[in-house]
């Protein structure tokens, strides 16, 4: 294989893996309350500016901003699920498309009144020169996001699939009334997979900011992304958001080498036809 | 005479319009076994649900262990020590069996605890033990019985309701069920138990009550409701 066909290859997981990472959320979200939370990709866009006013108050790089803006993120989702999605849980499914629609609108017109339309973006400088091993060279952002971003979804699935608080949230998602015989509250670990949805998408938003613009509709641009990724690898499913993101980074990469930039896009959007023409429930999500 | 571990009065459940149970009043003693019988649609699995505060009581108190509990939401009930294994089973199927009983055990914090407790329930059902890693999803009809038993017993309660055990298993897989209630009770558990099949009942429940379309309208000890004509007869509605 040519080194310059490994090096995109290469790229493309990485950026892959962050595609996962801010799809996890909005899968897991689905997953535990069959609600499509609309405001995912504002929800990225408020940690891109999180990590920009950590660096301008005081110069701060990921290693402070990653967890600022998840701890911030998750705070938002526990507030955006007590204090929005629990009632409209309750009326009917259009209400809870306008619910968290009108939650995106509201996030984005606050950045663009508090932070303006202007494009911000932090300095390259920011984490050093690129790395270089043997032939292939990758940006230490994207190397950054990248290898942060699969440990935080593989970390994402751990939880869920071997802990007694993943047990229990499926056992919500599964059936309520029953958890509660088990003497789960159900509000609670939906706040918790609100908690640890945004959280992790505060983690991803960090990262992306460190090597994409920031501006208040960046967060649409996103979400086109995050939900191409959740469809294709089945709704529901943070193993599939991880395979569906690096698949798509990867043929992003390879048809913008091979093809051309302009028709990255088409490539990605026509497989993805193609897949959910076959297989309608996504790679692994259930039929 | 000891106070009730449980005590019904008058309870009423109303769905809308519908009447669900009507006016039940019963009581449980501690360290009995007390039968619900009554024909399909009589209010039993009703009236389970709304002690175990699954569904709302509309009128009535219910009293477990000298408090109300009428009103309070189910897994603060279940946390007082009263665990319901519930119609129809309704264990976490996309979960491996001995994670459903793990869930269980969720009122109970102590770790060392849990494992104590799980090896109970493998002791009682050793095919749970044997399945444990099997989703439970994929379980026979028995199996599934004896999960949602276990799984109830996880939370080490001072009250089982159990709801139908007996629905749609084989005989000898019943009897093996009903073997296990008589030991469980002989190591002091006290067990409600809604019933269909009245012999089946009677054989192990000390006192019974009998429900007909949402009402109790008697009771006595199994032992002499066994013989009682009155009971065939609300059974098979003649007369």
């Amino acid at each position: 294989m040519s080194s310059i066909l490994l090096q995109v290859i290469v790229s493309g997981l990485l950026i892959g893996a962050v595609y996962a990472l801010f799809s996890s959320g909005l899968t897991l979200i689905w997953g535990m309350m069959n609600v499509i939370n609309f405001a995912h990709g504002d929800f990225v866009m408020l940690a891109m500016y999180t990590a920009f006013l950590v660096w301008t108050a005081f110069g701060g790089g990921p290693a402070a901003s990653v967890p600022i803006a998840a701890v911030v993120l998750a705070t938002i989702g526990v507030l955006s699920y007590f204090l929005l999605v629990r009632h409209i849980m309750r009326g009917p499914m259009l209400a809870q498309i306008m619910g968290t629609f009108g939650l995106a609108l509201l996030l984005r017109y606050s950045a663009f009144w508090y932070f303006g339309a202007n494009f911000k973006t932090l300095p390259d400088t920011l984490l050093g020169p690129p790395f270089v091993f043997g032939s292939i060279r990758v940006d230490a952002p994207r190397l950054l996001a990248g290898t942060i971003g699969l440990i935080v979804t593989l970390s994402l699935h751990l939880i869920l699939t071997r802990t007694a608080l993943g047990s229990r949230m499926l056992a919500v998602s599964e059936d309520a009334t029953a958890a509660q015989l088990m003497g789960i509250r159900p509000e609670h670990m939906q706040a918790a997979a609100w908690a640890l949805a945004a959280g992790a998408t505060g983690i991803a938003g960090a990262l992306i900011a460190t090597f994409f613009y920031t501006s208040p509709t960046v967060g649409e641009t996103l979400a086109i992304v995050a939900f191409v990724t959740v469809a294709f690898g089945g709704f529901g499913s943070v193993p599939g958001a991880l395979l569906a993101g690096l698949l798509i980074g990867v043929i992003e990469a390879v048809s913008a080498f091979m093809i051309g930039p302009v028709y990255k896009d088409v490539i990605v959007y026509t497989l993805f036809v193609l897949v959910l023409w076959t297989r309608p429930q996504g790679l692994m999500g259930k039929a | 005479m000891t106070a009730p571990l449980l005590a019904v009065r008058n309870l009423q459940v109303r769905y809308g319009d519908l009447i669900g149970v009507a006016d039940v009043s019963f009581e449980v003693a501690p360290g009995s076994i007390v039968a619900l019988l009554g024909s399909n649609g009589a209010g039993k699995t009703t009236t389970l649900n709304a002690i175990a505060g699954i569904v709302p009581a509309s009128a009535g108190q219910i009293e477990f262990a000298g408090r109300a509990i009428a009103g309070e939401p189910a897994y603060a009930i279940v946390r007082k020590g009263l665990a319901l294994s519930p119609e129809g089973w309704r264990l976490f199927v996309q979960q491996s069996v001995e994670k459903n009983l793990l869930l269980g055990a969720t009122p109970v914090g102590d770790k060392a605890r849990i494992q104590h407790q799980l090896q109970r329930v493998y002791a009682v059902f050793p095919r749970l033990a044997e399945r444990r890693k099997q989703q439970a999803g994929t379980m026979s009809g028995g199996e599934r019985q004896m999960l949602a038993v276990g799984r109830a017993l996880m939370s080490e309660p001072k009250l089982l309701l159990l709801d139908e055990p007996s629905l749609g298993l084989a005989p000898a897989i019943i009897e093996t069920m009903y073997e296990t209630f008589l030991r469980l009770h002989k190591e002091g558990l006290t067990v409600l138990l809604a019933e269909q099949s009245v012999d089946l009942a009677l054989e192990v429940a000390s006192y019974a009550y009998v429900l007909q379309v949402g009402r109790s309208v008697l009771c006595g000890p199994a032992r002499d409701l066994l013989n009682n004509p009155e009971v065939q007869r609300i059974y098979l509605g003649v007369g």
